[in-house]
Order: C-alpha cells, then structure tokens, then sequence
C-alpha cells in the first residue's frame, strides 16, 4: 500500500517538464499530419500533372481533319466495261479520281511540283476510303458528290495549330502555297475535324493520320485472355494448396520463398524465358498473344499466388471450425466457405496483376511482339502487337503527327487500367461479406 | 484410480463415451496426462478448471478437431458407443456428424439463417428435397428456441442476430446434423446473463435426447446445469463426481481450492 503510495506522489501531472513533454508530443504529432498531408497534396498533384499533360496533348488524336471535295465518279476511270464487278471496282485507280478533284478545284495550279504538293493535301490513306465508299454503293458511278476526304498528316497538324505560320518558310513542314491552299478551302468551308474513328477501328500504319489502335487493343485484349486463362487457376489452386492442404515443412517454406522471389524478377527476364521455352522448345508462333499471353501469365503467376494466399490466410478459422465440425471434409470447408468469402481479395490481387501485364512492355518486346503489324489480329495465333509496345513504336517514330497519337494511344490504355480496376471494385462489393 | 471409483457411482447410466489413458501432444508439449473418463448418456458433463488445464484440449479429442491442428498427437483410447474413434477405419467426418460442437465464440457462417442450419443437411444429403430441408431447418431452430424469433428473418444474414441468438443458431446448425452427443466449449463465455440465461436454459432441454459435454470457466453454470462435473488441473483430472458432490464436498484439496476461487 505504501509503495503505491510513494508512487502516485512522484507522478505530477502539471511541473513545466510534463507540460513541455506534453507539447513536444503535440508538435510531433501536428508535424507528421502535416507530413502526412503534403505527401498525398505531392501524389495528387503529380496526377493532375501526368493527366493534364497527357490528356492536353492526346485529345487531338481523337479528331481529324478532313477536306471536302466535289468528285466525279467517273465510269471512264472507275468501270469502264461496266461491268461492276467486285474485283474490277477493287483494281480502279481511286488516286486519280482524287486528283482530278483536286485540279477542279485549283485550276491554275499546273507546275509538276505544285501538283505533287497538291496532291499531298489529301492523305494516301483517303484513296482507300474512297474505294470502299465506291464497293459500297456502286450506284455512285457516273455521278458527282462532294465527299469527306482524310486530309493529310501535315495538313491535319497546320490544321490543329501545331504548325505555326510564323515560323520561316524553310523551317516549316506546310509550305507558303500549301497554306495557301488550305485558306481558300477553308473560306469555302471544305475543310472540317471530325471525330476520328478511324483511331479506334483501324490497324497500325505508317501514315499517322489513318494510324489506328484497334489492332494494338485486340491484341492486348488476346494477351490478356490468356494470361487470365493460364495464370487464375494455377495461381488460385497453388494459393488453395499451399495455404490450406500442404503440410508446414521445409519444402513448402522454399516454395513460398521462392514465389516472393520470384515476384520480384525484373520482367525481362520472363521475356527471355519466353523466349527459351515458348518459342525455340515449343515452336510456338512469333509476334502472338498466345505466347505473349503465356509470357505474362509466368510473370502473373506470383503476384496472384501471394494475393492469394493473403486473402485465405485472412478468413478466420472459427469458419473453418465451423464447418469441419459440422461433418464437412476439408475440400467442403475450404470450396463452401473459405474461397468465397476471400473471393473478393483474390480477385483483386488478380486484376491488380492482370493491370500490371497489361502495362508490360519489355517481356513482350522479347518474344517479338514488337513488330509493325498492320492487320487486326482475329486469334491468338496471329502477329499482333499490343497497347504499350504500341505506344513505345509510335513514340520512336518521327512524324509530328504521331505524338498525338501516342498521347492518345495512352489515353486509351489508362481508360483501359481504369476499367479493369472499376471491375474489380464491383467484383469486391458484389461478393464482399459483412461479418 | 478416481475413475474406478466414478465407475462404481455411476455403473447405473451407461456411458456413451469412455476416454482411457488419453494424452495429447503439442510438438514437444504435453497437454494432457493420461486422463480416463466416462461420459454418461443423456446427461450433461460439465469440464471445469483454470485456464490451459487441457479441458478444451480434452473436448477436441472427442470429435477429434485435434486432428486439425499441426504437430497434435493423441495417445490412448476413446470409444463412442463402444467403438475406437481413433481406429484407422474411422472416418473423422462421420464423427464429427455424430458428435456435434458449438464453439467459445458464436461463428454462424455468413450466410442467411436458413442457409446457416441447412449447409449440414445439404453435405450429408440428410434430405430429399426441399420440403424435407425446410421440416429439417424448421424443427432444428425449434428445438434450439429460436424458431420464434426468426422466423420472418430466415434470408437474412446470420451474422446479423445478437450473440445470443448467434450461439443459439449454431446449436441449431449443430442439432441439424442429428447428432447424439454434442460437446460445447465454453458456450456462454462471451455472452450477457440473460442470454446466458437462456442458452442454458435451451441446454438442460436437450439433456433429454442429447449427451451434453459442456467445458465452462463459470461454476455456478457448472452447478446449475450439469449432472456430473470432471475437475482438470495442469493436464490431468484431479477429480470427477456427481456436481452435487463435487461442489458440497469436494475429496481434492485442489478442487476445493478451485471451486472456492482461491485460485484459477
């Protein structure tokens, strides 16, 4: 008694020492807040920054510049048999009933240079618009109608302001006569931006304006298939094993291990794998998302494991308990009642590893996928390429016109990450359990 | 030797369940010396004891939930009606159906109720169809009390009832298998009075077609509800008797000791 005694008497909670303790305990807790604060007001920022700068210089891929021209659809040119046979309309040269167009409309433009840089107002892409509008409606032959054509990469730039008309002559890419050109259509209101559709349906292409995305997606939605397909049973039966079934012993500690090891292998070197296994032991094709798919789901694998081992270690045992006790065997207790209710965390490690391999790059560089495929591919089997390496080969090209296009390509593939991590937020909600 | 006395005390009731020589290991350490007991049918046994004295241990060895536990040995013999529950041939889920446990603390699945009482009669193919489910579902939360008071409620979630009515639903998950014998540990360990109140009073109804093994920390709910009391210390039984007996007049310094609260 007399010890607790002393003891209180010692304790005073108002000398200037204990005040001062108490403050410096405030100041320190103030100061990390603060800390804390700024850290997230840095992330934030940053965000805004990445996203401001992207979306500013993407959006323009999203619209095109197009020039509306009177075309005569002449039989002479197009169908002079009149036949009207696919393979006839198919082998017409479209090019010249584009630059007919053209000299209509600048009739005093007659000097072999000036009409090649006439011509190239009009994008090479346009002339395969043109043929597919015609094989669409052959009842257009012999008539006249003012037609929507892509204007060319240059012109589309000059037309988005990215080619200033200050700047000297020689340093520009459009020229004094083109600009010239481009003024006169536009007082006549030939020249209009449309939505560009043809970023989202077309393939890849050296010509930036009818470069598309559409190949690059496909392909990634392949790679990603497979990843999915390969490495969600694997992981989640190997999770299920490991976590539930295997005995604790040496071997299952190197295995853990060596999972955490390897999901922190830099991913190039899955790409080398893939490259020793998928392709020079298995002969499997170059450039597709099989092996792009199969490479990833490798690199995949333990991210998924760990997530999901996390999640089943999480659901407590009296669950368990519960239900061995009621007679069920160990596959009943952990198919009925432990996977459910660690569903939702497991899908979650899972998108989160399927978004990182939607965002890989180097593996698949590896196994060719890297390629300038024009085709959108219709399987896993064929070339394909996919939105990241998309993104790095446009990057690396020259044209102006391409860094709209890569903003744009980026755009997509974050709309894309923010889809999938949506998908599993709702995953999470629809099968999340309260207690 | 104070089993062989119980043996004489008690050679009237048949005993549905006899424990000879059991102990249980740990890894390294051993959590049960040798206890020998007999559990009489139809009655309710109540383990009593301080803390880490092996009465849970004891209780898992009956429907064997030890078997889940890593680097956990059982030696000696247990026989349920007769038969040698650790025998090769055995298999632990048939036993487990028989021998039924509520927990310390109530884990309804988080499932509906209905759900809840009928996960046991779906694994085991109890019914034929959904009619005989539903008399099933219906009878096992009548017989443990809480038909009244849920049964608008039986979509709802089971993790949604109060701890009482929770342990009360697993009494009837557990009732729904139609075992003999159910063993519970410490079930109103975490719950008020009144719920307790009532737990108990659903216990001393099953008595009458159930063996109830029940290890508890109270022993006024030892008192009041159980025939026959077994008194753990540090692993081993320090004594075994009629309740009345064991807490009038107590043979064992220890028990004494226990039951008066000097320690424990």
């Amino acid at each position: 008694m007399t010890d607790t005694q002393e003891l209180k008497e010692k304790v005073s909670w108002v000398t200037d020492d204990a005040m001062e303790k108490l403050a410096r305990r405030h100041r320190s807790e103030r100061r990390f807040k603060r800390l804390g604060l700024s850290a997230i007001v840095i992330a934030l920022v940053m965000l805004a920054t990445l996203l401001v700068s992207i979306i500013g210089r993407g959006y323009t891929a999203f619209i095109q510049t197009t020039i509306t021209l009177d075309v005569t659809f002449s039989e002479a040119i197009i169908d002079p048999k009149g036949a009207r046979d696919h393979k006839t309309l198919k082998a017409a040269s479209y090019r010249t009933l584009i630059r007919e167009a053209l000299r209509k409309e600048f009739p005093d433009v007659s000097t072999r240079k000036d009409l090649r840089a006439l011509f190239g107002l009009i994008s090479k892409g346009a002339v395969q618009e043109f043929r597919d509008l015609v094989i669409s409606d052959p009842d257009l032959i012999g008539t006249t109608s003012s037609v929507e054509l892509t204007a060319s990469d240059d012109i589309d730039m000059f037309s988005k302001g990215y080619i200033s008309r200050n700047v000297s002559e020689e340093d520009r890419r459009v020229k004094d006569i083109e600009i010239k050109w481009f003024d006169q259509l536009q007082s006549n209101n030939a020249i209009q931006t449309v939505f560009n559709k043809r970023f989202f349906t077309g393939g890849d292409s050296r010509e930036p304006e009818v470069a598309g995305i559409m190949g690059a997606l496909v392909g990634s939605l392949y790679t990603l298939l497979i990843t999915f397909i390969i490495s969600f049973p694997i992981g989640l039966m190997s999770a299920i094993y490991l976590e539930e079934f295997a005995p604790k012993n040496k071997i299952t500690v190197l295995i853990e291990v060596n999972i955490n090891n390897l999901a922190a292998v830099p991913s190039i070197v899955y790409g080398l794998l893939g490259v020793a296994l998928f392709l020079n032991v298995a002969h499997m094709p170059r450039s597709a998302p099989l092996v792009g798919g199969l490479t990833l789901a490798l690199m995949t694998l333990p991210t998924i494991i760990i997530a999901a081992r996390a999640s089943i270690r999480a659901v407590p045992d009296s669950i368990r308990n519960a239900a061995l006790a009621l007679g069920a065997s160990k596959q009943q207790s952990v198919f009925h009642h432990v996977l459910p209710l660690s569903m939702p965390g497991i899908l979650t490690g899972t998108i989160i590893g399927l978004s990182q391999a939607l965002g890989e790059t180097a593996p698949l560089l590896m196994i060719g996928m890297v390629a300038f495929i024009v085709d959108i591919p219709g399987g896993v089997t064929d070339p394909a390429t996919v939105l990241p390496v998309q993104i790095f080969l446009w990057a690396d090209s020259p044209e102006r016109a391409f860094v709209e296009k890569t903003s744009g390509a980026i755009i997509v593939l974050l709309g894309f990450l923010v889809f999938m991590n949506a998908i599993a937020v709702l995953l999470r909600k629809k099968f999340e359990r309260r207690w | 030797m104070l089993a062989k006395d119980m043996n004489t005390v008690y050679n009237d009731t048949k005993s549905i369940i006899s424990a000879k020589d059991v102990s249980v290991f740990y890894g390294e350490k051993r959590a049960l010396k040798s206890v020998s007991l007999d559990i009489p049918e139809n009655q309710i046994t109540a383990l009593i004891g301080p803390s880490g004295c092996g009465k849970s241990t004891f209780l898992r060895c009956l429907n064997r939930m030890n078997d889940t536990i890593e680097n956990c040995r059982v030696e000696g013999n247990i026989t349920v009606d007769g038969q040698d529950i650790y025998a090769p041939h055995v298999d632990e889920v048939l036993l487990r159906a028989r021998v039924g446990m509520v927990f310390q603390k109530a884990n309804p699945f988080p499932k509906s109720i209905y759900d809840n009482v009928a996960y046991a009669p779906r694994i085991h193919g109890l019914a034929k169809n959904k009619d005989e489910l539903d008399d099933i579902v219906l009878a096992s939360l009548e017989k443990a009390g809480l038909l009244d008071e849920v049964k608008d409620l039986l979509n709802e979630s089971g993790t949604g009832l109060s701890g009482g009515q929770q342990q009360r639903l697993c009494i009837a998950r557990a009732l729904a298998v139609q075992p003999d014998i159910i063993l519970m540990d410490e079930p109103c360990s975490a719950l008020d009075p009144i719920a307790t109140a009532k737990v108990e009073e659903l216990i001393e109804e099953l008595r009458k077609n159930y063996t109830i093994i029940i290890v508890t920390h109270s022993m006024q709910q030892a008192a009041r509800i159980s025939q026959k009391t077994a008194f753990f210390h540090l692993g081993e039984i320090v004594e075994i008797g009629e309740t009345e007996q064991l807490f009038t007049s107590p043979n064992d310094k220890r028990t004494q000791g226990y039951i008066t609260g000097r320690f424990g």
